[in-house]
């Protein structure tokens, strides 16, 4: 009954049918229209929108060291935005992938300064690895816990306990932890990932976690049960799924894999841990993974692109004298039209005319 | 005064696609008169109300207000010309007082919100028309009856001198009714006009002056209360008996499938959904369920399938074709689906429960099934198998089966997916709300078909429905609700449909005493 | 005892002090959430309030050539509410007109908002060869108290009460007309219908979308106040983004600290102002001076949780917050 409309209304925003090539053809020229915008915040500065844009794919892609420093960049954000896939797609918006990541590292580098020595390298990593999976698990299973249990709202859960473990860190930083002035020591180099082709070897970690996520989300029993929840509850337990449990799970899951993303980047990109470990990247990922539709190949894609925006933007300041914050500006813009083009895609305008009553009510 | 009618409709007639909800139906209303529009539901009494409450637009016809052509295109066209309508979902925000609520939206002379003048307006109406309410208790504090006050305090202090009431005693007690009722005559006896929905015989003869019937979306006529008893009220709202022709063969071979026991549900107010239900299924029957709207059915259904929680005392005896009976209640869905208890169940909400429209048929198809097949990925090639199986017996039109949203097929389609899939489970037992609400008549036969399949199969199928003619065609025997509580059990074989009628609305009088 | 007394009198300055920036923020998201809006972007809000203030008021002296204090003042006031009001434009446009996720939303304009500030701070640094800085005698006026002079002399009681910044004084003259307009005021009481119920406030013929626009933008505004207090106060009227970081934040976390109320947000500001200095007061054995730091998130997630379990009606996030509304779903 409530899907009807009246009838006398000027201008109607109507859902449509999703077109799949349309619409990634709409997020394209949104992405050309924050380009275009970044161009007028360039000009500002005095510089050639143009000669800057050239400067940063340069910067970020024209030699192989740039490459390896693009995807050095990369490979978190793309493994964090794979973390919170199921959680957006189950409706459970989690925005602490920040303190999940360093709730990782920091189990990583617990475990690193406990063992390291004792075992051998490759054991060493994995048990760091699996301590981070377990670290970031239960820092992202808590939320859970109180959401599922109270419903206690999870974006200001997730968000309060991002400060609280990076806190943590900076304590055991500048305090137990420290080897020399507020920083802690570098890693043994049986705690440091091996590189492949000139990058810690973490990509082909979050190579293999697209695959499995991709996966996991689309075929497995478990991503039904998620794609199940994030449409309706109600469908949901009358199919016999316990809510709250798949719920904690996920979390589990989500924060299992940020953990692991926090190893990586302590281990292979950092070589330490420090408070800022995650440096936003929690956050910019949740932009990247909501931007992918949640599919986990266009991530690859999307996670890239602000790499190379990133990286671009530090050759940008040191050849032209662009400040570094230009990439956030460009970022920002990039990630409002990208938002805002949405809507295009998922409504049509229709102008007010006789003839634009079709099939309504069909379940009346 | 009696000259001028306060509301005329003239041959309005809406439409929702194919279904004509009114068709041609004329209506009028006098100043100072209580006029009860009854109908059996899906007779187009409330969307013919919302046309008055500008929720909807009619596609053909005229509205008079007070003799004056009136064109209402919003709720705020309505108010602006004296109607006010009080909703079943009632529209008060939860933490704001009663006061709070009743000034919301409305201009003030001053910025300031004068709680004190504001107060004792409210009180002012209040009193005036005998309202028991405190403008300064919290929505969220109040019984369902106190919220309903509000709603109307509310439309009263707008300057509402027309009242459109849908339903409003679904959801008291015998005591607030009175009280409402009250309410009412005093209202009437200040000039107001009033239009009260409901489908209860009883009150329609102790509360209103004139009774107009709608069936089916048709205007049948107008009588004075004086000159009509429940019989004749019952005669006109349900009409003839009409054949559609529904084969109705029977299966010789009965067993007892599921035995409910002083089954009793209460809602989160705490009001007695179910109160004390006993009654026991078979296989190899269509046991129907009759009543009007909100009179326990889901409740029943869903307290069965284990989704409801239910009261202690309760007990739902599962009695298997072969092996021991076991006990459902306290059962969650997962724990029958593990205990090898095919239970199959139709849901009246087919989005928000039995399918998740955003996916395509063949992830419709194994909502119940998914967990099936070894390790943890779904098994696609049994689903799929299923899903084309599905289409093609069923002959559900779908451009594809792995792609188009099923939020996207038509109605009858989307009931025959979700049919199709509670039966391919090869069930014991089948439970089903309102089967086929919405589809046309051969998706209906198509349905009725495959019920009476099942039962012939020896699946114990209860069938919920709100047209007393299917019922009384397709169902063995008929279960009819009232209240909450079993009104009667009948045999549908030998039963008229002013039996049944009277049923669904006269068990109260026997449900006061509790 | 003289010491005691001192000291506390002493931390209670510095926790006001550092509260000030916390309760414009504050009251800004309270006023933003009040509309069911949550716009996490307050940290990119304040960053832009703070270096867009600051370069106002610096443009201002070098054009000024004699600066007044009190135009300063307004200037940097006005700078900063305008960079927050269109931020939070941006957010309101995306979310409301375009029905955007407001989460992602929000999360954009913090990384948009910190780059726009960091971008500022630094375009002028390098504009004006290395260092943006204003004249002594205009800090001074930011710091400044309103209050005469004997008035501060008071023992204990006028440095507890009179000896703070003009903008403590205004941020608390907010507070209590906030708390008037939502509690009071027939306005009030609809963009809290808005807030709670869009369903219901659109039903009774409240504009959902003006009011959760407005709200969104004034509430910006707001907040991008106390990014300019905290830059032209308490780092010194130079672009200190180290310093500034974290602070939206925690005004997100205050926001639920205080229950989303005005009034409480005053005491609240002044708790978390005093969790932030407290470790280079206070040193307690074996307590380290960091986990200090996280106490205000962890009473905050503590007061979730109670407020959650309790479920107590008046206790609770505005009913609607973080949902976008169409009214076709009506």
């Amino acid at each position: 009954m409530n899907q009807e409309k009246k009838i006398p209304l000027i201008r109607l925003a109507k859902r449509d049918g999703v077109q799949p090539t349309t619409g990634w053809l709409i997020r394209i020229a949104s992405i050309i229209v924050a380009l275009l915008l970044g161009c007028l915040i360039i000009m500002i500065t005095g510089a050639n929108p143009f000669e800057a844009y050239a400067t940063m794919v340069d910067g970020a892609l024209g030699s192989e060291v740039f490459v390896r420093q693009t995807v050095k960049i990369a490979i978190p954000l793309l493994g964090c935005a794979l973390a919170i896939a199921p959680c957006f797609k189950m409706r459970f918006w989690n925005i602490g992938a920040e303190g999940q990541i360093t709730a990782g590292a920091l189990a990583a580098t617990f475990v690193a300064r406990l063992l390291t020595g004792s075992v051998p390298s490759i054991v060493l990593l994995i048990m760091m690895a699996l301590a981070a999976i377990i670290g970031g698990g239960i820092w992202g299973l808590i939320p859970g816990f109180f959401k599922a249990k109270w419903n206690t709202n999870e974006t200001l859960f997730t968000l309060m306990m991002n400060y609280i473990i990076i806190g943590v860190v900076a304590w055991l930083q500048i305090g137990p932890w420290q080897a020399r002035q507020g920083r802690m020591a570098q890693f043994h180099s049986d705690a440091i990932l091996p590189k492949v082709a000139g990058v810690h070897c973490g990509w082909i970690v979050v190579l293999i976690l697209v695959v499995i996520i991709y996966f996991y989300m689309n075929h497995t029993k478990q991503g039904y049960e998620i794609s199940v929840i994030g449409d309706s509850l109600n469908t949901a337990r009358y199919a016999g799924m316990n809510v709250g449990y798949i719920m904690m799970r996920t979390m589990f899951l989500s924060g299992a894999i940020c953990g692991l993303v926090g190893f990586l980047v302590a281990s292979g990109a950092n070589g330490t841990l420090s408070s800022n470990i995650a440096n936003g990247v929690g956050f910019t990922s949740i932009t990247v993974a909501w931007l992918s539709q949640l599919n986990a190949f266009v991530m690859i894609v999307i996670s890239f692109m602000l790499a190379i925006l990133t990286k671009g933007a530090d050759t940008l300041q040191t050849s032209m004298n662009v400040p570094v914050s230009i990439s956030n500006i460009i970022i920002g813009l990039l990630l409002f039209c990208m938002l805002g083009c949405e809507f295009f895609i998922n409504f049509r305008m229709i102008f007010r005319s006789k003839h634009h009553e079709k099939e309504v009510g069909k379940n009346g | 005064m009696e000259t001028v009618n306060a509301i005329e409709l003239r041959n309005i007639t809406k439409r929702f696609g194919s279904v004509v909800a009114n068709d041609s139906v004329n209506l009028t209303l006098k100043r100072g008169e209580i006029l009860s529009l009854l109908g059996e539901n899906g007779s187009g009494k409330t969307t013919l109300m919302n046309m008055l409450g500008g929720i909807y637009f009619p596609d053909e016809g005229e509205i008079f207000v007070d003799g004056k052509p009136a064109s209402i295109k919003s709720p705020k066209d309505s108010f602006n010309y004296g109607i006010g309508m009080i909703h079943q979902h009632f529209k008060l925000v939860d933490v704001f007082t009663a006061a709070e609520n009743i000034v919301l939206g409305l201009e003030g002379e001053k910025g300031k919100l004068d709680r004190v003048s504001i107060r004792n307006a409210v009180q002012e109406i209040a009193d005036k028309y005998g309202f028991d309410i405190d403008p300064d208790q919290k929505i969220y504090d109040m019984s369902v009856s106190q919220k309903q006050t509000v709603e109307i305090v509310k439309v009263l202090y707008r300057g509402a001198d027309i009242l459109i009431l849908d339903e409003p005693t679904a959801v008291l007690t015998p005591q607030e009714t009175e009280k409402l009722f009250t309410v009412m005559q005093n209202m009437k006896r200040d000039g107001k006009a009033i239009i009260i929905i409901t489908h209860k015989l009883h009150e329609v003869l102790s509360v209103s002056d004139r009774v107009a019937v709608l069936r089916k979306g048709k205007y049948i006529g107008s009588v004075n209360t004086k000159e009509a008893t429940q019989q004749s009220l019952t005669d006109m709202m349900v009409g003839r008996s009409v054949s559609l022709n529904i084969d109705r063969p029977v299966n010789p071979d009965k067993s007892d499938r599921l035995i409910i026991e002083n089954l009793t549900v209460r809602d989160k107010e705490g009001v007695k959904k179910l109160d004390n239900v006993s009654f026991t299924a078979f296989g190899g029957e269509i046991l129907g369920v009759a009543g009007v709207a909100g009179s326990g059915q889901k409740e029943l259904l869903e307290a069965i399938a284990g989704i409801q929680k239910v009261e202690t005392g309760s007990s739902v005896t599962y009695v298997p074709p072969e092996g021991a009976s076991s006990q459902l209640c306290g059962m969650a869905p997962i724990d029958i689906i593990r205990n090898g208890i095919f239970l199959s169940f139709v849901p009246e909400d087919r989005f928000g429960m039995g399918l998740v429209g955003s996916m395509n048929i063949i992830d419709n198809i194994r909502l119940r099934t998914y967990r099936e097949g070894p390790g943890p990925i779904v098994d696609s090639a049994r689903s799929t198998a299923l899903a084309k199986q599905i289409v093609d017996d069923l002959e559900v039109v779908t451009p594809d089966i792995d792609r188009t949203p099923i939020r996207r097929l038509s109605g009858g389609n989307v009931q025959k997916v979700l049919v199709g899939r509670e039966i391919a489970s090869n069930p014991t037992v089948l439970l089903t709300a309102y089967a086929v609400r919405g589809l046309d008549i051969n998706t209906s036969h198509t349905i009725y078909n495959l019920l009476t399949q099942q039962k012939m199969k020896g699946v114990a199928v209860i069938y919920v429905g709100e047209d007393l003619d299917v019922l009384l065609e397709l169902c063995d025997r008929i279960l009819v609700l009232c209240g909450g509580q079993v009104s009667g059990i009948v045999d549908a074989h030998n039963v008229t449909k002013e039996e049944i009628g009277l049923l669904m609305t006269t068990v109260e009088g026997r449900g006061a005493s509790s | 005892m003289d010491n005691i007394i001192s000291f506390i009198v002493a931390l209670i300055v510095a926790a006001i002090t550092y509260s000030t920036p916390l309760l414009f923020g504050t009251l800004g998201e309270i006023l933003t959430e009040k509309s069911g809006n949550l716009n996490l972007g307050v940290e990119g809000i304040m960053y832009m309030g703070g270096a867009i203030g600051l370069g106002g008021v610096f443009y201002y002296e070098k054009l000024a050539g004699s600066p007044n204090g009190y135009v300063a003042i307004v200037v940097a006031i006005l700078f900063a509410f305008i960079a927050g009001a269109i931020a939070s434009l941006i957010f309101s446009f995306i979310t409301i007109t375009l029905r955007a996720n407001q989460n992602v939303t929000g999360l954009a304009l913090s990384i948009f908002g910190t780059g726009v500030g960091q971008f500022v701070g630094e375009y002028m640094r390098v504009r004006e060869g290395g260092y943006v800085s204003i004249s002594n005698e205009l800090k001074d006026f930011f710091i400044a108290s309103p209050f005469p002079k004997f008035l501060q002399d008071i023992p204990y009681l006028g440095k507890i009460l009179f000896s703070h910044s003009f903008f403590f004084y205004l941020a608390i003259v907010l507070a209590i007309v906030m708390h008037f307009f939502l509690k009071k005021t027939r306005k009030g009481l609809y963009l809290r219908a808005v807030g709670e119920s869009p369903a219901t406030a659109d039903a009774a013929g409240i504009n959902v979308t003006t009011n959760k626009y407005l709200a969104t933008i004034i509430g910006g505004g707001i907040s991008a106040i106390g990014g300019m207090v905290y830059i032209t106060t308490l780092a010194g009227c130079t672009w200190n983004h180290e310093g500034l970081a974290g602070f939206g934040w925690l005004a997100v976390a205050l926001v639920i600290f205080c229950m989303w109320r005005p009034l409480s947000a005053i005491w609240g500001s002044v708790l978390f102002g005093a969790l932030m200095i407290l470790y280079t007061r206070l040193q307690i054995p074996f307590v380290p001076t960091e986990i200090y730091k996280i106490l205000p998130y962890v009473v905050t997630l503590v007061v979730l949780i109670i407020s959650s379990i309790r479920n107590n009606k008046e206790k609770q996030p505005p009913a609607s917050l973080g949902l976008a509304y169409f009214r076709e779903e009506r």
